[in-house]
């Protein structure tokens, strides 16, 4: 299976570890990835929600050229996922809309359409690949790890697309059937506070507090998460979080890729999870074990 | 019923009616907009909502306020720029309305109008973020900061320092700006949609007995 990859802006940046791992689990689970062409920036929410025609079309600019390449479009991030399907829902709705922004577009001599998919490789893996073919790569099931599943806002809200909206399951059941142990976490969907962290740092800092206090609390060795923004707020946050609050959290802050990644038995420096901030011991223990060749056979017997 | 035509009972001052003329402008866009009129007052929005604790005026009373032809003292509060966009009160609205997208139809409204809280420096963000755009086609997040704290107060950056050097440590701090390769082109796109997305212009309608409070929705 071949798709085009939209990195966008962050996992080029602060996020490589997200990159990198999602590269490196796609690739062993044999989809090749190409990276879209001479991409833009995809307009984040910040100009989505204060310019919006504009926004629209920087949006419109990269589904044209992915257009050229005829394959589902991937995008890791939230953002970049929220907004390029937002625009592809507008100019769906609305013919005057794309032909307005097809306007612009004609500037640089190119044109959409509107018959771009664009994708989240969580819906990707588990609609397209399936937990069956996943079970059988596994080398190194995740036994004994407890993980605290973190959606976030934007890949479930506000079109369900691929999972429910309120008890999103898909990462839940991929990591049960990599062998770990979902831990009670009716966190899963609350907001991190997103660009509030820099505006009104002291009500994100309150939220993100919250989840984090909840998933230990629930004894969790990591959370596990979809999102750089969110990723970012978690992880990078939590000393000031223990500043303001008095808290004691240390809490690992890993993506999903990369967590599968390790039971895939893909090699620690191609999933960048030494880039995090705090080490998540249990995951590096299973990371250094043995692989394991029957893990398939085990679970369906 | 075209969401337009809501007009309220009595006279409107004039910025009111420019507001609302730029407001409503904003909603047309906004697929299944024109619920906004269905509102029923329940207040799931404001229960769902993870920041309402935090805003002057919670969601359900914009659209209360909205109805009242009263967007003024929507602007004069915090709400809208503490909206973190998480879409909670949007999925859960029994009447199907967009909130969230119409909080970024008052946000872009404020934008037009020029209409910036100083407490809440989302317009320096913005600039920054424009900037950004136009120069390399991508986003540089330490240079988006700098631009930022340049903008709203550079005090704020020393507590941003001890961040930034165990981010570059893990060498997730990157001051190198990648630029695509046809911005020329991405730039043309920029300059045409911004002509576009010019304030419209504001006309008084005249007063409608049908299109008055209650009777405008239903
Ligand atoms: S949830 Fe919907 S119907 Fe209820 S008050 Fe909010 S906007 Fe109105
Ligand atoms: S989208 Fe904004 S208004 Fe709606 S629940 Fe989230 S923070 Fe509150």
């Amino acid at each position: 299976m071949q798709y085009t990859y939209y990195p966008g802006c962050s996992l080029h940046s602060a996020h490589k570890g997200y990159d990198e791992s999602c590269k490196s689990v796609f690739e062993a689970l044999g989809c090749s990835l190409q990276e879209l062409p001479d991409w833009n920036c995809c307009g984040a929410t910040i100009y989505m929600s204060n310019r919006e025609f504009t926004s629209l079309a920087v949006a419109a600019r990269n589904l044209a050229l992915a257009e050229a390449q005829q394959q589902d479009l991937v995008a890791p991030c939230s953002a970049c996922y929220r907004v390029l399907n937002k625009s592809n829902h507008y100019f769906h709705n609305s013919g005057e809309l794309l032909e307005k922004v097809n306007g612009c577009l004609a500037e640089a001599g190119l044109h959409y359409c509107g018959t771009v998919r664009v994708r989240h490789p969580l819906d990707v893996l588990i609609n397209d690949v399936g937990l069956e073919i996943i079970r059988h790569q596994v080398k190194k099931p995740l036994h004994g790890l407890k993980i605290a599943n973190y959606y976030g806002c934007q890949i479930v809200r506000p079109e369900h697309v691929f999972d429910d909206c309120e008890n999103p399951m898909t990462m839940d059941n991929l990591f049960e059937s990599l062998g770990a142990e979902n831990v009670y976490f009716p966190f899963k969907v609350s907001c991190c506070g997103g660009m509030l962290m820099t505006t009104t740092e002291n009500v994100a800092l309150r939220l993100s507090k919250e989840i984090l206090e909840n998933a230990r609390e629930n004894a969790a060795d990591c959370i596990v998460t979809t999102c750089p923004l969110c990723q970012m707020n978690l992880e990078a946050y939590q000393r000031r979080i223990n500043r303001v609050y008095g808290t004691r959290l240390s809490m690992p802050i890993l993506f999903f890729t990369q967590v599968m990644g390790v039971a895939l038995g893909i090699d620690e420096k191609r999933l960048g999870i030494s880039r995090n901030f705090y080490r998540c011991e249990r995951l590096e223990t299973i990371a250094r074990s043995a692989s394991e060749s029957h893990y398939a056979t085990t679970v369906n017997a | 019923m075209r969401i337009e035509d809501i007009q309220v009972p009595g006279k409107l001052s004039k910025t009111e009616t420019e507001l609302r003329v730029s407001f409503l402008e904003h909603v047309g866009m906004i697929p299944g907009g024109e619920k906004l009129k269905a509102c029923i007052q329940c207040g799931t929005c404001t229960g769902s909502c993870p920041v309402s604790y935090a805003m002057d005026i919670p969601p359900r009373e914009l659209i209360a306020l909205f109805r009242a032809g009263d967007l003024e003292t929507i602007f004069r509060s915090n709400s809208i720029w503490t909206c973190a966009s998480c879409y909670a009160c949007q999925v859960r609205c029994p009447a199907a309305i967009k909130i969230t997208d119409i909080i970024y139809a008052l946000k872009q409204t404020a934008m037009e109008r020029k209409i910036y809280s100083r407490k809440f420096p989302v317009h320096a963000i913005y600039n920054a973020f424009m900037k950004n755009m136009r120069r390399f086609g991508r986003l540089n997040e330490p240079r988006l900061m700098t631009y930022y704290f340049l903008i709203s107060g550079f005090w704020k950056a020393f507590a941003f320092l001890p961040l930034a050097f165990r981010m570059a440590v893990k060498g997730r701090l990157d001051y190198r700006a990648s630029k695509i390769k046809d911005i020329k082109n991405l730039r043309k796109i920029l300059k045409a949609a911004e002509q576009l997305d010019m304030p419209v212009e504001y006309e008084v309608k005249p007063y409608m007995e049908s299109a008055v409070g209650y009777k405008a929705v239903g």
